[in-house]
């Protein structure tokens, strides 16, 4: 099993999911967070006060996947998010030790979505 | 019983000041304060509907409107509407508000000719703003504000001449005029059709129809609701143009047919999906307020409730249909001021009753009015879309309307303005001065 976790644009997020529907893609978590890459800072101007904001709004995805799963995953997360301007994110591929799903205590492979196709 | 708003203005002019009423003045400054307080209200309102990331720049649709507005009425746009003129559009006696003094002056009224200028002024200035709700989260700021500056001397100004100066909507049936008390016809209709065309020339939000765009914090929609609900007592109970029983029965009625529209609503939105929403209260609050506004001082109490009820149906249903349309009127300036304004414009030219505003309608047998009423609505209606769209085409030959799609993504408060309406504050750096 693999965990995919993507850094995206907060904007790409509806693109992103929609993609992953399509691709049968089941069960993620979805994190506001801030962070910092390659893009520039906005500038920010409050009451005579100038400030390069260097923290980004992003959004994060997780999402435990098969190994079968894997590569089509960041693909499909890779396309959807691309705009081709600095500061699309990033996609990590983990390797993942164990997984249960708690309602079923199904382990592993059977746990995560799709479970081995 | 004397109700002033039924008198064009103009009409009553007089070179011999009218001696002024304390009462009429006090109301009449309570009011100016009222409607101005709709235009922010209107800001809230339509900014919890819109995305976290353009919070500010559709407060500042609103507020800005204030400024631009506020001025150019002042400066020109106060003698377009009600200086002596033609039936089209009034003259250039009052530029720079020249004669518009302390006493009655030409205004006629017992209230300082200046007050009843500002009071005027709050009207073009919310007009003006009700457009922005067909045009957030996409417009520029620039272009917008040279459209509501324009727009409110070009189209707003002689609309409110035809109706409430000597223009020729207030020459109707004889002289008598259509009815509009508070503006449905001079505001609201000409916000909706003004919405609807801006909506169509400055086009979609880049993602509309393929995703949702869903209202960042409806708290914010019911507070706005709220505030133009009390500024309106103003906005309608004012039109009497002073501290009179018409007042009353305009501030009574619009209590009454936005509780109507209210109820309506409700059982609506359960009916068709079985739960009763926050936004569509807010909504029906709005509808209700617009209806009510051309009749309020025209029709009777039960009569309000009534107009209040039936101005429900038609706005719910154009909601319904609107969002599953191409047209990205995306707060619904059409439904909710366009329709609802109609709606009421119509509605008065029915209920109007002889022993209450002393104007008599079809249920006292003049079924004509409703005729009246439809001329008056249609002309302002064409003149505003044509207006507008010349507007706009005009200006978008010298600079574009809107950002590209990928700024509308950033989201117009950082892109437009440079600001966050949510910023949290860490991780910024001070960018020390040179």
């Amino acid at each position: 099993m693999k965990m995919i976790v993507a850094i995206i644009r907060t904007e790409k997020l509806s693109d992103v999911l929609e993609v992953l529907y399509r691709a049968n893609v089941r069960g993620l978590t979805v994190t506001q967070v801030q962070g910092h890459g390659g893009e520039i800072g906005n500038v920010e101007t409050y009451r005579g006060v100038t400030v390069k904001m260097e923290l980004h709004e992003k959004t994060r995805i997780e999402i435990g996947v098969s190994d079968a799963f894997a590569e089509r995953t960041a693909r499909a997360i890779m396309d959807s998010a691309r705009t081709g301007e600095v500061g699309d994110g990033k996609v990590f591929v983990l390797p993942v030790d164990k997984v249960f799903r708690i309602r079923t205590g199904e382990t592993d492979e059977e746990a995560v979505t799709p479970p081995g196709t | 019983m004397t109700n002033l708003a039924i008198m064009p203005i103009l009409a009553a002019a007089q070179d011999v000041p009218i001696e002024l009423s304390p009462a009429d003045t006090a109301w009449m400054l309570a009011s100016t304060a009222l409607v101005l307080l709709m235009t922010p209200a209107l800001g809230y309102f339509y900014g919890g509907l819109v995305r976290s990331k353009n919070i500010l720049n559709t407060l500042m649709m609103s507020f800005a409107s204030l400024g631009v507005v506020g001025v150019a009425w002042a400066l020109l746009g106060y003698s377009l509407a009600f200086a002596p003129g033609s039936s089209w559009i009034g003259g250039l006696d009052y530029v720079f508000l020249r004669g518009v003094g302390l006493d009655s002056g030409g205004a006629g009224l017992a209230i300082p000719h200046l007050l009843f200028m500002a009071y005027q002024g709050t009207f073009a200035i919310i007009t003006a703003a009700l457009i922005s709700g067909a045009v957030v989260e996409r417009m520029r700021f620039g272009p917008y504000l040279a459209f509501i500056t324009l727009w409110s001397l070009v189209v707003y100004a002689p609309i409110a001449h035809w109706v409430w100066g000597d223009g020729w909507i207030a020459g109707l049936a004889d002289g008598d005029g259509a009815l509009d008390f508070a503006g449905g016809t001079v505001v609201h209709v000409n916000a909706g059709i003004a919405a609807v065309v801006a909506a169509i020339v400055v086009g979609s939000r880049k993602d509309y129809g393929q995703r949702a765009h869903l209202p960042h914090d409806v708290t914010y929609v019911l507070l706005g609701a709220a505030l133009l609900w009390f500024g309106w007592f103003g906005f309608n109970g004012g039109s009497a143009l002073g501290a009179t029983d018409i007042a009353a029965l305009a501030f009574v009625n619009t209590m009454l047919a936005p509780a109507a529209t209210l109820v309506v609503w409700m059982l609506l939105d359960t009916m068709n999906t079985g739960k009763i929403t926050a936004v569509g209260a807010a909504t029906a609050i709005v509808v209700g307020l617009v209806a009510i506004t051309p009749a309020a001082g025209f029709v009777g109490p039960l009569s309000a409730l009534a107009l209040g009820a039936i101005a429900a149906i038609p706005s719910y249903y154009m909601i319904s249909y609107r969002s599953r349309t191409r047209l990205d009127d995306s707060l619904d300036v059409f439904a909710a001021h366009g329709v609802g304004g109609a709606s009421g414009a119509l509605l008065v030219g029915v209920f109007a009753a002889a022993v209450w505003g002393g104007r008599e309608g079809a249920v006292d047998g003049n079924v004509g009015m409703i005729g009246t009423q439809a001329i008056a609505l249609l002309g302002a209606a064409l003149y505003s879309g044509i207006g507008t769209f010349v507007l706009l085409k005009a200006l978008s030959l010298f600079t574009p309307l809107r950002k590209p799609s990928g700024e509308e993504g950033i989201g117009l408060d950082v892109v437009l303005h440079g600001e966050e309406g949510y910023a949290q504050g860490e991780g910024a750096v001070l960018v020390q001065p040179e």
